[in-house]
């Protein structure tokens, strides 16, 4: 335990202490109840207030949504091996992309970080025994069940083909589709992020352990809140939109129709309000992830915690500034365009101030190359990236060009797959003998992480050419000189379904067959390494104090930089 | 099988080079911070592997010049870059005076485009080189965009108002022509050809079948539709007087002041009510559905034809309710 009765810290993190605690005898450990062990019915699993076993729920639910959204990116890739849209029809090939996008962005990136490795461990990172409204927590679950179930049904009974983007007039009163059940299951899916939003805030606020000052809070822990904020501000706005749009499908309200003396622009500005600051609900976590990994795979405390820290709120309140940079060529002002390009520029900074405070980290580290260690690798690559690409979409000169092409989309998967599923992976694989209690297979899982890393690369870099050569973005037929990179982008695609069906594979496995985890299997520091593996349902048995040792590697005396 | 495997887009229009400069200096900035951060990565990586387990390496809290280093670094570099893209951007907004004219509507699945000297084309524009071309956009249905890469122009067009874009074609050749704004089922076939001619061979072009110039048939629409009974040329009609009021700013009924530019006189045809002129009453019936878009272009090419007696040609057709594109302002289209 982290700490003896009475609440004086135990002797960790001393100058030259061997970091990983012996591990226990197995019988001792196994005999030893936790999380997992302390109900087996369905009763005990759908009913918990247990935030670990919410986490759990969550991660089930979000695999079967990865799945199916990449079930359908598989289709769409497999369409555009060649030129000529022969395998399915345009309908059917406007409503793959179309789920493929609502899917992954509202039901699987969205929610997945937060809502499994947030729930599971920013309680016990703060030294909590749970969040703060554990039945919010459960009743969140709940809500994007039903939102998700909603989406679900309207894509068996018809699908939708406006694009995740809803575009007005189409989405308004062209599309014969299923808009209106689709964008239920988005307004319902919407509470249970605000809902995890609020209890994130709260639980930040007020349930710190004795000791945990703001600046003592893991990395992981300030993305989150940075994340939470931009929850429950944006979320709202998003609902509001696909309300309206709703509204005026089924009413003819004239919000948006101009020959009702609507504006159709307008709702580009209300949907990019909420979604470009959504990207960063993607991106944030996964930065917490890689802040942490980065640390503790180098065995040194992150470099320049406070402005690794302070970036992401950053990121957060600029983020909501710059939406109308979608919007160059909609016919918005020059002079708006202007604004947001500049603003646009600004979000750059603090993601630049984190890349270089990573890599510092890793400067006179002790540095071990297992599986999390590799994503962070990927991801510092692919989010270098993605990120400078962001550069030449803010550039309005540019950005003409390049806008609704495959440029954008190589862009955005680089941040989306690249950076926030690449950080979700390396965290899964991190976390996992917390979680499961046991030690997925290591070599399987650097393999799958080499394999994900190349997989990607060869889907996603021939998109930026074909977007600058000119290849429209939701095309189901296309040019004949596009095909070899197409050709190329769909056989990486198919190394990467194998990169995200191995883990699946071994980590499911190791759940009953890999080795037993040890409280602290990878010598990390941070609360969440000292309790057991997995954690006992109330977390900790006595309430932990805490000093900066807890968190901090090596010795007291700080080395001097070069 | 594969016809080509091109790598870089075809340069063809007076843009596309200031572009393309802009895209290599991003390039170069990316290349070169990418190769940056993942050699010190690797570097890091092996030179400071984790050689034994009980290993623990001193740690570095951090350091204010360092931060400071790479928050001022980039923070320069992004504002040479906005400052650069800016420049190309306006450049591309503003359409240089003199300009030819051509109307566009895009409607599911097709582009129309129409010549002022009332040459119709669908799916197709064939434009001269040398001569700067603004385009006034619109649609009758959904938003589409029209994106030629070639040129490296793209601008949305709206349905309910009006946009111009612009382009001086340089070489000779056919480009493709996308839409590049999701439209619904064919999408991926609302596409098309700009040719480019040089201008002798575009004049002859030209000079083949004509029907009449937009002004002609506005004239003639002006008629059937019997605009003409109430917007007389003298000051007796129960409408306002329409010539030589196309540019000029119009005194509205509640004391406010409009310029009568394109998106006006649209919006006084399709929705009456919503700006009535001081003194008259809103007695206008709407024409919604009457009159196609492209008909609604031809009324207000005839009204911007109509000038006052002894009035300059101050017209600002089709200026999509944005002050830097007046710079475009081109004489009335004129009668072949």
């Amino acid at each position: 335990m982290s700490t003896e009765p009475g609440g004086v810290p135990a002797p960790y993190g001393r100058p030259g202490a061997p970091p990983p605690p012996p591990e226990r005898p197995g019988t001792a450990l196994r005999e030893r109840a936790n999380y997992l062990s302390a109900g087996y019915g369905v009763k005990s699993w759908l009913l918990t207030t247990d935030h670990k076993r919410i986490a759990l729920l969550y991660l089930v639910s979000i695999t079967v949504m990865f799945a199916i959204g990449g079930i359908f990116a598989t289709l769409i890739r497999l369409e555009l091996i060649t030129p000529q849209g022969d395998m399915v029809q345009s309908e059917t090939y406007n409503k793959l992309f179309t789920m493929h996008g609502i899917i992954m962005v509202f039901f699987f990136l969205i929610p997945s970080i937060p809502a499994v490795l947030g729930n599971f461990l920013i309680p016990i990172m703060i030294g909590a025994k749970d969040l703060a409204f554990p039945r919010l927590n459960l009743l969140s679950w709940y809500v994007y069940v039903v939102g998700a179930v909603f989406t679900l049904y309207a894509m068996i009974t018809g699908g939708v083909d406006t694009g995740w983007t809803f575009y007005v007039p189409y989405s308004t009163h062209y599309s014969n589709t299923k808009v209106v059940l689709t964008g239920l299951g988005i307004f319902i899916n919407g509470f249970s992020s605000i809902l995890t939003g609020l209890n994130f805030i709260v639980t930040i606020h007020k349930m710190r352990a004795p000791g945990m000052t703001w600046f003592r809070l893991p990395l992981f822990v300030w993305s989150h809140y940075a994340t939470s904020l931009i929850m429950i501000l944006g979320t709202p706005v998003i609902a509001v939109t696909v309300l309206m749009v709703a509204l005026e499908r089924g009413l003819h309200l004239g919000i948006f129709d101009p020959a009702l003396g609507g504006d159709p622009i307008l709702f580009q500005h209300l949907f990019w309000f909420y979604s470009h600051p959504a990207v960063y609900i993607m991106i944030l976590p996964s930065m917490g992830v890689i802040s942490e990994l980065v640390a503790a795979f180098s065995r040194k405390t992150v470099f320049g915690y406070s402005f690794v820290a302070v970036s992401s709120l950053a990121i957060a309140m600029l983020g909501f500034l710059v939406w109308g940079h979608h919007m160059f060529v909609s016919g918005q002002s020059v002079y708006a365009g202007l604004v947001f390009s500049g603003l646009s520029y600004l979000v750059a900074i603090p993601s630049a101030i984190k890349v270089f405070n990573w890599t510092a980290t890793l400067y006179k580290g002790s540095i071990s190359l297992d599986t999390p260690m590799l994503y962070v690798i990927g991801f510092l690559g692919l989010f270098t990236i993605g990120g400078l690409t962001g550069l030449f979409l803010a550039a309005t000169g540019l950005d003409v060009h390049v806008t609704d092409t495959y440029f954008v989309v190589a862009h955005f998967h680089y941040i989306m797959v690249g950076g926030a599923i690449m950080g979700y992976l390396g965290g899964i694989h991190y976390w996992w003998p917390k979680i499961s209690g046991r030690l997925y297979p290591e070599g399987w899982g650097r393999i799958a992480a080499i394999i994900v890393f190349v997989g990607f690369n060869l889907t996603f870099f021939p998109q930026f050419v074909l977007g600058y050569l000119g290849m429209p973005r939701r095309y189901h037929y296309y040019p004949e000189e596009f095909q070899v990179l197409n050709v190329l982008s769909s056989a990486g695609a198919s190394i990467l379904a194998v990169g995200y069906l191995l883990p699946l594979v071994y980590l499911t496995w190791s759940m009953r067959y890999g080795r037993r985890a040890s409280a602290n299997p990878w010598g990390a520091r941070g609360l969440e390494w000292e309790i057991e593996s997995p954690p006992p349902t109330e977390n900790f048995l006595v309430q932990p104090i805490v000093t900066d040792k807890t968190f901090q590697y090596g010795a007291e005396e700080e080395a001097v930089i070069v | 099988m594969f016809s080509g495997f091109p790598l870089f887009p075809p340069q063809a229009s007076t843009l596309a080079g200031r572009v393309d400069a802009l895209y290599f200096a991003l390039l170069a900035i990316s290349g070169f911070f990418s190769i940056l951060i993942a050699t010190l990565v690797v570097v890091f990586a092996v030179r400071f592997r984790r050689r034994s387990e009980a290993h623990l390496p001193r740690p570095i809290h951090g350091s204010l010049a360092l931060e400071l280093t790479w928050t001022i670094i980039p923070l320069f570099i992004v504002v040479v870059v906005f400052v650069w893209s800016a420049d190309v951007y306006v450049a591309s907004r503003r359409v240089p005076p003199g300009a030819m004219e051509v109307h566009v509507v895009g409607k599911r699945w097709m582009w129309k485009t129409q010549h002022m000297t009332g040459q119709r084309e669908i799916n197709e524009l064939h434009v001269p080189t040398g001569v700067p071309v603004k385009l006034t956009l619109t649609s009758e249905d959904v938003i589409h965009s029209f994106f030629v890469p070639a040129f490296r122009m793209k601008q949305d067009a709206v349905p309910g108002r009006y946009t111009t874009a612009w382009f001086e074609a340089t070489s000779p050749g056919t480009y493709h022509l996308f839409c590049a704004e999701y439209c619904g089922t064919k999408h991926s076939q609302m596409i098309g050809s700009i040719v480019v001619m040089e201008p002798g061979a575009f004049q002859t072009w030209l000079a083949g079948g004509v029907s009449g110039s937009p002004a002609e048939e506005g004239q003639k629409l002006f008629q059937s539709l019997a605009c003409i009974t109430c917007h007389r040329a003298d000051s007796q009609g129960r409408g306002p007087r329409l010539d030589g009021l196309f540019g000029r700013p119009v005194r509205l009924a509640g004391g406010s002041t409009v310029v009568a530019d394109a998106d006006y006189v649209r919006e006084s045809i399709l929705n009456p009510t919503a700006k009535v002129v001081d003194g008259y009453q809103p007695i206008m019936p709407t024409f919604q559905g009457l009159v196609s878009e492209e008909g609604v272009m031809q009324l207000i090419a005839y009204i911007q034809s109509l000038q006052a007696p002894g009035a300059e040609t101050t017209a600002v057709p089709g200026a999509g309710g944005n002050k830097l594109q007046e710079g475009g302002a081109s004489p009335a289209p004129r009668k072949p």
